[in-house]
């Protein structure tokens, strides 16, 4: 501790007039950025506000325009991300850099450049994961892992090698209170240790609660440095955006007497993935009007939940699930859309929109169940370009027109659309998984309130999310799902967040034992 | 030195440069070839690529050996963009040439005007069977279809070299390994008087028309792409995965039937031990030298078919060894994977280091 409260009076990394200009685009425009040494700052922004191209700056993946960078007081040309690396600074991206077919050890191995380092790695991440409560099965693929399990491996990864400075990217966007508690817990001790982190975020409490100082952009400016703790949540949301937030205007609760559209029935399904969570004795009803939140730490089935409601994994008996007074267990996911279902899955790129193709067929993909875009079995173009062009109208999605593909979209303009798609179906029941993940605030109140709109007009609506705050902000009721079972509904009303935090804790799942695990080492 | 720099997004340009590049690369490799066997380059080149076509019969004989590459090359590039690699369309051509050589031979006294559709039916439906058999293995226990559908041509070769020496041997034939002639009912026709242009070299374009349309205008064309590009997408979509593996291996399988029951009922008018000279595998670069476009496949289809009468050539005229044209094909395939990253990644000369870090202002 001693050499670095000398240092203290200096930075750790200290950044001046960076300028990065995009094709049409100046991404960063004369940005300051100050670190200090056992600091948590908080990068603030919306997306788009030059957040990422400026920390791909700091971990050298891409080159400045022109500006300086110092790192402890020293100017350096920060070449790549192994030169990054081995000045001390680790990076947890947004979307994670992890090859599927590998193991975790695997993923962690390819990370480690020094062949001697790679002894006894197993014994280190299982005593890195332990030891700042991340658990973590070595021997476990990464395909079968949750989001939240991969954000873990990522973490590791960059533990592994003492970084000075640790640069986190949106790490809380799919992580449970407690998650997000203990991944607290963690980034303090760090700071203890001497680590500083870099932290990026767009969810201001959070910002609040964990940050010792921070740096908040606009459209590539830095428009203010401040120290979060003194500002309202407010204050800091009315430096990061120039608009007004709107949220939607609360509406009537919805009808008790509703008749049920969606109905489980003791809903059973083995997970198709190895390490999957399979579905127990699942009972719910949903009904007309009425928007349901499935709360839920990531990996407690949530995935499996998402492919039986859309069919994508059939439950093989008919009546477990009931949409609209018809049967459906056994159908698939064009027969459900059929009859009203609407669906749109966690993930964006591969899942829920081919990236290389055009908006027109990514609209096609879902849409074409209703049979107005084909006959006889010919795709019909016109009709399919209508169709996205509408959804680009009716939910403002930047984009080049209904030709551009679904890769050159932002994430949240993607998502917008996406949602769109299903809601422009005019659906009878709409499931849709972490509605606003990795969008910024923008998209996510669009989202939100083509949401209630929806269940405005009579349509149910599950929302399977890990962020409590929407659920608590859109949802009628709650239920949280655990290793594989469903709690009873509660009313959002009467729900307190430390009662779900209960029920998130289940029978099988163990963070409270974990706890303790921090207290070593 | 040079480096790769990651592009962000797929290069239009270089889609369809790549190939050019990789066909002038091929030359030039192939060139220098030719100078350390001691030909003149210039010389061997133009005998191997241009002297072909100067020749009187050069457009009919690049058409003959164009029409089966073309036929097979659509049916894999339909397949490969479904994410089925059939590699094994050599043993579903042989296949093909004989159900349909076996049909002919099974009436050769020209029972009526149907033997010669039924003929061709029978070779679509044999390419077809052969490649069922690695849908089956596929969509049942999950075997990769690379190994199958390349092992089952080995398997498809000795079931023709046992026919043809076995049950199927024209007796009249001295005892060469050969059938008998098919009857003139059962012979694909040749288009004009003087040339052996033949049917199947008209079916060959019509057949990349009918693909192209298939794969950018019908549903079932959407539904392959898909689940080529992304699986999960494929199956959120309701889109059955199995089923278009299926769909996929029998186009493609029916195909090579198709163009295999042309080349025997065809230019050669029996069914012997070597039906193709590796037209199967050839068809493998044409998919992909044509940007797995059926089209694309057209163009394609006639260069390789080039490189076969340009091995001829050389051998005639310059003495080089047939093989030429194995290199030829093997050098241009090279170079295309090669210059694709073109298209993913642009070539760049890294700024020198800077000496001073910091120096920059």
């Amino acid at each position: 501790m001693a050499p670095d409260a000398l240092s203290s009076p200096h930075s750790l990394l200290r950044l001046s007039g960076i300028v990065k200009q995009f094709p049409g685009c100046l991404a960063n425009d004369h940005v300051d950025l100050v670190v200090g040494h056992n600091e948590i700052h908080a990068l603030l922004g919306e997306n788009g506000a030059g957040k990422s191209t400026l920390v791909k700056i700091i971990y050298g993946v891409m080159k400045p325009d022109s500006g300086e960078v110092r790192w402890q007081e020293q100017p350096v040309t920060i070449q790549n991300p192994a030169h990054a690396r081995r000045l001390g600074i680790g990076m947890v991206f947004q979307h994670f850099s992890l090859f599927e077919s590998l193991t975790v050890a695997e993923n962690i191995a390819l990370g480690v450049n020094d062949a001697a380092d790679r002894e006894g790695l197993r014994d280190r991440i299982v005593e890195i994961s332990e030891g700042y409560g991340l658990p973590l099965d070595p021997g476990q693929a990464v395909h079968d892992l949750s989001v939240g399990e991969r954000q873990r491996i990522e973490i590791v990864r960059c533990l592994l090698q003492k970084p000075k400075l640790l640069i986190m990217d949106e790490p809380t966007s799919v992580l449970t209170p407690q998650e997000v508690g203990k991944l607290f817990t963690v980034l303090r001790r760090l700071q203890s240790e001497g680590c500083s982190v870099l932290y990026i975020s767009h969810k201001l409490e959070e910002i609040r609660a964990l940050c010792d100082k921070a740096t908040i952009m606009r459209l590539g400016r830095v428009v203010a440095h401040c120290t979060p703790s003194e500002k309202t949540a407010k204050e800091l949301a009315e430096l990061m955006i120039s608009a007004e937030l709107k949220t939607h205007t609360s509406r009537p609760a919805f009808d008790n007497a509703a008749k049920p559209r969606l109905v489980l029935d003791r809903l059973s399904v083995r997970s198709t993935q190895q390490f999957g969570t399979d579905l127990k004795q699942i009972n719910l009803s949903v009904a007309s009007g009425e928007i349901l939140g499935i709360a839920g730490i990531a990996g407690n089935g949530q995935s499996e939940l998402m492919d039986a409601l859309s069919g994508e994994v059939p439950s093989g008996k008919p009546e477990a699930i009931m949409l609209d007074g018809a049967a459906v267990g056994h159908m698939g996911p064009q027969e459900r859309r059929r009859l009203g279902g609407c669906f749109v899955p966690e993930e964006r790129n591969g899942h829920g929109a081919v990236t290389n193709m055009t908006l027109a067929e990514n609209g096609f993909l879902s849409g074409h169940a209703r049979g107005l875009m084909s006959r006889f079995g010919i795709v019909n173009h016109t009709r399919t370009a209508a169709f996205a062009t509408d959804i680009i109208k009716r939910f403002d999605v930047r984009t080049t027109g209904p030709k551009a593909e679904a890769q050159s979209l932002s994430g949240g303009n993607l998502q917008k659309f996406l949602v769109g798609r299903e809601v422009h179906q005019d659906p009878t029941l709409l499931v849709i998984s972490q509605p606003t993940w990795g969008v910024d605030a923008g998209a996510a109140v669009a989202i939100h309130e083509a949401i209630v709109r929806l269940a405005e007009k009579g349509t149910a609506v599950v929302i399977i999310s890990q962020d409590l705050d929407e659920i608590m902000l859109l949802c009628d009721r709650i239920a949280v799902i655990a290793g594989g079972r469903l709690s009873e509904p509660t009313d959002v009303k009467n729900a307190t967040i430390e009662q779900i935090g209960l029920l998130m804790g289940g029978t099988n799942t163990a963070p409270v034992e974990k706890e303790t695990a921090l207290v070593q080492v | 030195m040079f480096k790769f720099e990651p592009r962000g997004q797929r290069s239009q340009f270089w889609s369809y440069g790549s190939p050019v590049l990789a066909l002038l690369l091929t030359i030039v490799t192939t060139g220098i070839l030719f100078a350390i066997m001691g030909k003149s380059p210039g010389v061997a080149v133009f005998t191997f690529l241009v002297e072909p076509l100067l020749d009187s019969n050069g457009i009919s004989a690049l058409a003959i050996k164009a029409a089966p590459l073309i036929m097979i090359g659509v049916g894999l590039s339909l397949c490969y963009r479904a994410n089925v690699w059939n590699i094994g369309a050599e043993g579903q051509f042989t296949l093909g040439a004989i159900f349909g050589g076996g049909f002919a031979l099974s009436f050769p006294d020209a029972p009526g005007w149907w033997l010669y559709p039924a003929v061709l039916a029978f070779g679509i439906l044999g390419g077809a069977f052969w490649a069922a058999i690695v849908a089956l293995l596929k969509t049942h226990y999950n075997a990769n279809e690379i190994l199958t559908s390349l092992m089952l041509t080995y398997v498809a070769q000795l079931v023709l070299i046992w026919l043809v020496t076995g049950p199927w041997r024209d007796p009249k034939g001295f005892g060469f390994p050969q059938t008998a002639l098919f009857s003139d009912a059962a012979t694909t026709p040749t288009l004009f008087e003087g040339s052996s242009i033949h049917f199947g070299c008209v079916v060959a374009p019509l057949a990349a028309v009918a693909v192209w349309l298939l794969m950018s205008k019908s549903v079932l064309g959407f539904q392959l792409r898909v689940v080529g590009e992304a699986p999960r997408a494929a199956r959120f979509a309701g889109f059955k995965e199995s089923r278009l593996i299926w769909i996929a291996l029998l186009i493609s399988g029916g195909l090579a039937g198709l163009a295999g029951v042309f080349e025997v009922t065809g230019p050669i008018g029996q069914l012997t031990t070597s039906i193709s000279p590796g037209y199967g595998f050839t068809a493998v670069i044409v998919a992909f030298l044509g940007r797995l476009h059926p089209i694309g496949a057209i163009f394609a289809g006639l260069l390789l078919a080039l490189s076969y009468l340009g091995g001829n050539a050389a051998q005639i005229d310059l003495g080089l060894p047939n093989a030429v044209t194995g290199i030829f094909q093997g050098v241009l395939l090279f170079y295309l994977l090669g210059c694709d990253i073109l298209i993913l990644y642009r070539l760049k000369r890294p700024r020198s280091a800077p000496v001073a870090a910091g120096a920059v202002p």
